[in-house]
């Protein structure tokens, strides 16, 4: 399979009035096209900066994105983002906010529209379309939010912590439900996390940043004896613990570096 | 999905409810009653001096003479126009200026120390030069309302504005959407009740404003029935046009919260 996204010695900074703070440094890594890619790193290590730049809302200052899709180089398709909370505005319905997309593109075409339908009929979500968020639960929720991402059918998904905002038990349902999904959709999808089982249970590939500036320090895949997807069912896997370990020893090394 | 207040203890729920409202209103009503009764007494039997201070009985009888010599209408009328008007346009003038400052965010950069200023500044100290300048005309207390209000208004929605979540905004530009649909779908929707609060200052602040202008400049209106009044020691057409005031503010009030209800549909939550 080809490289669908490739990452060029990205650099970036931010700046203020009292100083400059580096991001991100020489980041370098691709993508496959359907692959699931987790992103772990210290807490504040830039792994959000990278994927606002990987979606478009801000440019590299250094290094290149390289997109490679069958339109060509550049993707008309928004990137798909779904960020740490839902984000559904409560004085839309559901079926209102999952048409956001659609609306703002001007694309309310029937086959859209059908489409939209299906995703709710098959999230089972149809049944609240008329609702307003605040009438839903948070699993629910989440569900709709994935569709109106899902809606503008895009080619790449981000996902910035997008069950940060959960309480821990709905968080375990909601991952493995949302992720299965998404799976289902056969898409591109970069998750940033950092929950190291939430990492190892749904993704094929694990990308490591180091602390602020970040780096790639590893970058392995995942191959896991069940491939369910489930917390439940990875954590059983013989395998798992080794991978935990191995990160949690990354970041633990890099928290100890980072305090002398 | 709502339930159906069918159980017995939902209905005593309900009637409970029912009798607070009562007793509130009740209560609301002797105050008024109670507070008018005294008042009468104490001018009949000269505890206090009735040329000062009026009484119900003189009030009435003046809301009585003036209307059936039908100038009191007219008064009325002209205060309600020219503090209808210049609400209005405090609201509409103040959505505009705000929503230009959020989409030139260095503009309003550039004009935070005037709008500070302006707000800060005693308008009444303006009214006189709006008299030189615009005449003694009906435009000329539009004007002199709308400068109440107006600046402090802007400065709060602009505000308002600046509250909505910047995830949400980032929300919009993840699906194509520009800044102009940013506002549209977000940021206006989301500031729509904080707008009806400061509406709500507004219609107050521009009757302020109105009344400021009649005293200087109006020969109609019941600033000018307050200001005449006063000056001829008529006391009883004082007080009863500041009555007509809090009768006509507490108007306007109750028609934006009728109007507040129907605009947010609040969702009913669980």
């Amino acid at each position: 399979m080809s490289n669908f996204l490739t990452l060029h010695n990205i650099g970036y900074s931010y700046h203020s009035p009292q100083e400059e703070t580096a991001a991100l440094h020489h980041i370098n890594f691709s993508v496959r096209e359907g692959e699931f890619i987790a992103i772990v790193g210290p807490s504040g290590c830039g792994k959000s900066t990278l994927l606002s730049i990987i979606a478009g809302l801000l440019l590299p200052e250094e290094g290149e994105i390289s997109f490679n899709c069958n339109a060509g180089s550049n993707i008309q398709r928004p990137i798909g983002y779904m960020l740490q909370k839902d984000q559904l505005l409560e004085w839309r319905t559901i079926e209102q906010n999952v048409m956001l997309g659609l609306e703002i593109t001007k694309q309310k075409t029937p086959m859209h529209l059908e489409y939209v339908n299906t995703l709710l009929k098959e999230y089972g979500l149809d049944r609240f379309r008329h609702c307003y968020p605040s009438q839903l639960s948070g699993g629910m929720k989440q569900r709709a939010a994935l569709i109106r991402t899902l809606a503008l059918k895009p080619d790449l998904l981000l996902l910035d912590e997008p069950f940060s905002a959960l309480d821990y038990q709905t968080r375990l349902n909601v991952s493995s439900d949302i992720c299965r999904l998404i799976r289902q959709t056969k898409k591109t999808v970069i998750l940033i996390t950092h929950d190291l089982a939430e990492a190892i249970s749904l993704s094929d590939r694990i990308i490591v940043l180091s602390k602020r500036p970040a780096t790639v320090i590893r970058n392995i895949p995942i191959q896991l004896s069940s491939k369910d997807n489930s917390y439940l069912s990875a954590s059983k896997c013989p395998e798992f613990h080794n991978y935990f370990n191995l990160l949690w020893e990354d970041l633990n090394h890099e928290n100890s570096t980072n305090k002398q | 999905m709502r339930i159906q207040p069918t159980s017995n203890r939902q209905q005593a729920y309900l009637q409970m409810r029912k009798r607070k409202n009562r007793k509130i209103k009740l209560t609301q009503f002797f105050i008024c009653i109670g507070f008018l009764l005294l008042w009468e007494l104490s001018s009949d039997f000269g505890w206090i001096d009735s040329f000062f201070f009026s009484s119900p009985k003189r009030i009435l009888s003046f809301y009585v003479h003036s209307l059936s010599e039908g100038t009191l209408l007219s008064h009325i009328g002209m205060t309600f126009l020219e503090t209808a008007c210049s609400f209005l346009l405090v609201t509409m003038i103040s959505i505009a200026v705000a929503t230009l400052l959020w989409f030139q965010k260095s503009l309003s950069k550039v004009l935070e120390p005037y709008l500070v200023i302006l707000n800060s500044l005693p308008k009444s100290a303006l009214a006189p030069l709006l008299l030189v300048w615009l005449g003694s005309g009906i435009d000329t207390i539009i004007i002199a309302g709308i400068s109440v209000a107006v600046f402090g208004s802007i400065i709060s929605i602009y505000n308002g504005y600046l509250q909505t979540e910047p995830e949400k905004e980032i929300l919009i530009q993840t699906l194509g959407g520009t800044r102009m649909q940013t506002f549209q779908l977000v940021v206006f929707p989301q500031t729509i009740p904080i707008l009806l609060s400061i509406t709500k200052v507004n219609i107050g602040l521009s009757l302020v404003g109105v009344i400021i202008g009649e005293f200087l400049s109006a020969r109609k209106g019941l600033g000018y029935l307050i200001i005449y009044g006063s000056q001829t020691f008529q006391l009883t057409q004082v007080i009863a046009s500041i009555l007509l005031l809090c009768f006509m503010a507490y108007i306007f009030y109750h028609c934006i919260t009728l109007f507040e209800n129907k605009a947010i549909k609040k969702p009913t939550g669980h």
